[in-house]
């Protein structure tokens, strides 16, 4: 057994690993409305991220995400309040003062009576769509977007890098507007809003093109593309083959994750999908001299992680087909029953919280060891043992 | 190594070349200083050695660069990739993946080598560089001086012969910027690499150059020679050379070593100056700022100025940043009219921080701050702007009209006052500027005044500077510091952060060094930098345990003593 194959050897967990098991609990997430197994796929998800995540910037973006989903439920439950209307339910929580609309908006009641139900209704909802947010955000926390990005085949590089490069720029303009913001205040101006944000978009805009143009220089003069030399045919098929690939695995997801879509869409276009990308992905490979440092093994963890999200995903289906009535609650003020099998396989996807190695821990240390300052130190050192000796 | 045979470079649209027939060779192993005022065509020329120009920028270059036998005419950037390594003057700019290890090893990546090569040379390249520690480090994570190594390593591992750096040191602080040039001699020395870097702090690099080329700009032609000679004709010098001119000393020094060899007269002839000053100001009426403040050239008052009413303070001020890193932890400072307080400190040590807390940007977590009576935080900006400005370690982002003339006209409109206010301001500062030039076609140095009149037009009686002398060469460096001494003595309190232990030497009468967020000294300029030898300047080291900060002073008294 490779020492890679083990759970005890510390390393970073090939990022496609956690992605395939973050998209198993989402498509388990995806099929039901049951807030047990919802709230257990939420615990499951914090879980495994507070027992793997490594201590780079990116690995907090589970809480952002977690944010995000508590806005989303907000959102769902407030608008949900406002325009509740009788036929959602009878237990009513509470009245709001009723705004009358023109008859034009006739059917849309604003503000009067807030049932329970209505209310329950729309948080469950709202949960579903927290939780799926959140299966995403472990995935970010656990492998970033860009580590995923490394592991993509040659025929994908140059989409990889523009991919990169993208997600650099994100939060580089967050930052920018930031300080373009504090420049106005600076210059003296009150004005908030639409205005100011007029004049932050240029100077923004400028620097973000000022940093691309030097980041293309340094690309370039560190031998980006070098290695590439393809005839326009061979770009052209490979280009074709991997879009419609890819275009056939977001089809096939959609259908997958949508379960009143028409069975034709799901496994059957991804599977389509797949194959048409690997033909492009191969055709492409052979004219790229790139090399590659370090790839990430795919070895015995990355198979039981992505195992175990694929475990989740599998007992929920089985209990679609079995017993469809316990994902979806008969009535929002029902107790939510707890079917044994789905959560069962949303438990197991649990264990990756031990099965999958931890990452190198210590890089954020801050050991500063600079050639100059290691000679003075050594040089004091030896002083030292001359006056002790 | 490197030739250059009459070589032109005239950018589309420019009336002038950006560098005008440059006709030399860089032997290899060499480590080659470029200096000159800004705009002069540094970062021109040292782009031309591997092709990014023309071949990114555009313009047309005339006459050839040959580098290791390779025209740069018809090989591309990233055809010489594995013969330059190129680094930029922001290190951050330039890196394409996210984590250390993985920057260094995509220059391999690209040129092709095979992954046991590219293994090896990333083991080595940490080791060289002292990166072992941080290769799993995220580069945002990283301080300037960091980064800055591992852009040189991202470059190294390719194996070039030649390196060319922009500004390397600019950013850092004074212990970092060590870091990087004894990176660098070392890579000189130990793997016979040739190195080419601009620089404009030349205290900081000119000892270690093997050559200097001067580009006096102008279409004057360039000068190119060992450093003595060089420093001989050139208009730019670090302190200890203008010493050692001053001092009539030949050769000339490059060193704090070299000039302390020769001071032993001056010592003695200072001392005995020095011995009089100190009697006549420790006498019980000197105050503390003065008391070892040696003679001063007759307009350099500045420092002995008794300071004013109290215009700002902060008082056991916290700064909290999301994740707790870069705050400030009970930090005390008080500001009195007519005074230039000098602010050190590390990168990371919160002197931006403290700004910034001034002028209301940074919420504190606890503790006061006070300017001219209003708390900066609950004021309107456009109220605050009478009473505090601050110009930031970029000026540019408070620019953004299309041109001078116009972003006068705008700052007038914001300060609320009589137009032209401004436009007189700015041409109080820099006479003779063309009010039709886009902001971003101008010299550092001249978009720093600018953004200094327009901070002044609202007449905030405090003004804030966060590093003003990055990028700028020495004479912008003297006309700056002109400006912060009349400042001074229109009664503003100016308050300076900045890692430029000269500049601090020659404007300041008070200095406080932060350390981690707190007050670590604080106290008269010579007193504190006397103290540290990272924060001495290069005269201060040559004539310690003389109380001499700067070489004008060393004049003043020589000249009052003859």
């Amino acid at each position: 057994m490779r020492p890679v194959d083990l759970p005890s050897y510390s390393r970073n967990l090939h990022p496609g690993a956690w992605w395939l098991w973050a998209i198993g609990l989402a498509a388990a997430a995806s099929r039901t409305t049951n807030p047990a197994i919802l709230l257990i796929i939420l615990g499951v998800t914090g879980l495994v991220v507070a027992a793997r995540r490594s201590d780079a910037p990116w690995a907090n973006a589970y809480a952002a995400f977690l944010k995000l989903a508590l806005v989303v439920i907000a959102i769902r439950v407030v608008l949900q309040s406002l325009l509740s209307s009788q036929s959602q339910g009878v237990e009513v929580l509470f009245t709001l003062p009723e705004i009358p609309l023109p008859d034009a908006a006739a059917g849309i009641k604003l503000g009067g009576m807030v049932t329970a139900e209505a209310v329950l209704r729309a948080f469950y909802e709202g949960l579903q769509l927290a939780t799926i947010l959140c299966c995403v955000g472990a995935a970010n926390a656990l492998a970033s977007a860009r580590r995923l990005l490394r592991s993509v085949p040659g025929a994908l590089y140059e989409l990889g890098v523009a991919t990169v490069v993208a997600l650099t720029f994100a939060p580089q303009l967050v930052t920018d507007a930031a300080r373009v913001r504090a420049a106005h205040r600076l210059r003296g101006r009150d004005d908030r809003g639409l205005r100011s944000l007029a004049r932050t978009v240029m100077p923004v805009l400028e620097g973000a093109l000022d940093r691309s143009v030097e980041l293309a220089a340094s690309m370039d003069s560190r031998g980006y593309g070098r290695t590439t030399d393809a005839g326009r045919v061979s770009r052209l098929t490979t280009g074709l083959l991997t879009f419609g690939g890819l275009f056939g695995v977001c089809v096939g997801m959609f259908g997958l994750l949508d379960g009143s879509s028409p069975p034709m869409l799901g496994l059957p276009s991804l599977l389509a999908g797949v194959a048409l990308s690997s033909c492009g992905i191969a055709v492409g490979g052979r004219r790229t001299r790139r090399t590659r440092y370090r790839p990430d093994p795919w070895a015995l963890p990355e198979w039981m992680v992505s195992g175990c999200g694929f475990a989740a995903a599998a007992a929920m289906f089985a209990t679609a087909a079995v017993d469809p009535a316990a994902l979806h609650l008969p009535g929002p003020l029902a107790v939510p029953e707890v079917p044994w099998i789905a959560v069962g396989g949303v438990l197991i996807a649990a264990l990756p919280a031990r099965l999958a190695p931890s990452p190198p821990s210590g890089s954020l240390h801050r050991a500063v060891s600079s050639p100059a300052r290691s000679s003075f130190e050594a040089s004091l050192a030896a002083d030292q043992r001359r006056e002790t000796a | 190594m490197i030739e250059f045979e009459d070589v032109t470079v005239t950018y589309a649209g420019a009336s002038r070349p950006a560098l005008a027939g440059v006709d030399m060779t860089i032997p290899e192993g060499e480590l080659c200083l470029v200096i000159g005022h800004t705009g002069s065509g540094k970062s021109t020329f040292l782009r031309t050695i591997n092709g990014l120009v023309p071949h990114f920028t555009g313009g047309r270059l005339s006459g050839r660069i040959t580098v290791n036998g390779r025209d740069t005419r018809t090989h591309h950037p990233r055809d010489l990739a594995d013969v330059v390594g190129v680094v930029g003057q922001d290190p951050l700019d330039g890196f394409v993946t996210d984590v250390v290890e993985d920057e260094l090893a995509y220059g391999m990546e690209s040129i092709g080598l095979a992954p046991a090569t590219m293994r090896k040379r990333v083991e080595e390249t940490l080791d060289l560089l002292g990166l072992g520690a941080l290769r799993n480090r995220a580069l945002t994570s990283l301080s300037g001086g960091q980064q800055q190594r591992v852009a040189i390593g991202s470059v190294l591992t390719a194996h070039p012969m030649v390196l060319v750096l922009d500004e390397p040191t600019s950013a850092l602080d004074p212990q970092a910027a060590e870091e990087v040039l004894a990176s660098l001699t070392r890579l000189v020395h130990d793997l016979g690499l040739t190195v080419v870097l601009a620089e404009h702090r030349l205290e900081r690099v000119v000892q270690y150059a093997d050559r200097v080329v001067y580009l006096p700009g102008d279409g004057l032609p360039v000068v190119a020679g060992t450093p003595i000679e060089v420093m001989e004709v050139s208009a730019l010098a670090p302190p200890v050379v203008e010493l050692g001119k001053l001092a009539g000393w030949s050769p000339l020094p490059m060193s704090v070593r070299d000039a302390r060899r020769e001071a032993g007269p001056l010592r003695e002839q200072l001392r005995s100056l020095g011995a009089l000053r100190r009697e006549v100001s420790s006498s019980p009426g000197g105050s503390s700022g003065a008391a070892l403040t040696p003679g001063h050239a007759p307009d350099d008052t500045s420092r002995l100025r008794s300071a004013g009413h109290e215009l700002a303070s902060a008082r056991d001020l916290v700064v909290t940043y999301a994740g707790g890193i870069h705050g400030l932890r009970g930090v005390e400072l008080t500001v009195r009219a007519g005074e230039i307080v000098g602010l050190m400190g590390g990168n990371g040590a919160g002197k931006s921080t403290l700004l910034r807390s001034f002028v209301g940007l940074v919420e504190p977590a606890s503790g006061v701050v006070d300017v001219d009576g209003v708390v900066p935080r609950d004021t309107k900006p456009s109220r605050l702007i009478r009473r505090v400005g601050l110009v930031p370690q970029e000026p540019a982002d408070l620019l953004y009209a299309g041109s001078v003339a116009r972003e006068c006209e705008l700052a007038d409109r914001d300060a609320r006052v009589p137009p032209g206010t401004c436009r007189a301001l700015l041409e109080r500062l820099t006479p003779g500027l063309d009010h039709d030039t886009h902001p971003r076609d101008m010299s550092e140095g001249q978009r720093l005044t600018l953004v200094l009149a327009i901070i002044l037009t609202a007449r905030p009686p405090l003004v804030l500077l966060d590093e003003p002398t990055r990028g700028l060469d020495y004479g912008a460096k003297r006309r700056l510091v002109e400006i912060l001494r009349e400042l001074a003595l229109d009664g503003h309190a100016i308050v300076l952060a900045t890692h430029d232990v000269e500049l601090v030497a020659e404007v300041t009468g008070r200095t406080v060094v932060l350390g981690d967020g707190e007050v670590v000294a604080e106290g008269p300029t010579p007193d504190v930098v006397m103290a540290s030898p990272a924060f001495a300047p290069q005269v201060a080291k040559v004539l310690a345990p003389l109380p001499w900060l700067t070489v004008p002073e060393v004049a003043a008294a020589l000249e009052a003593a003859s």
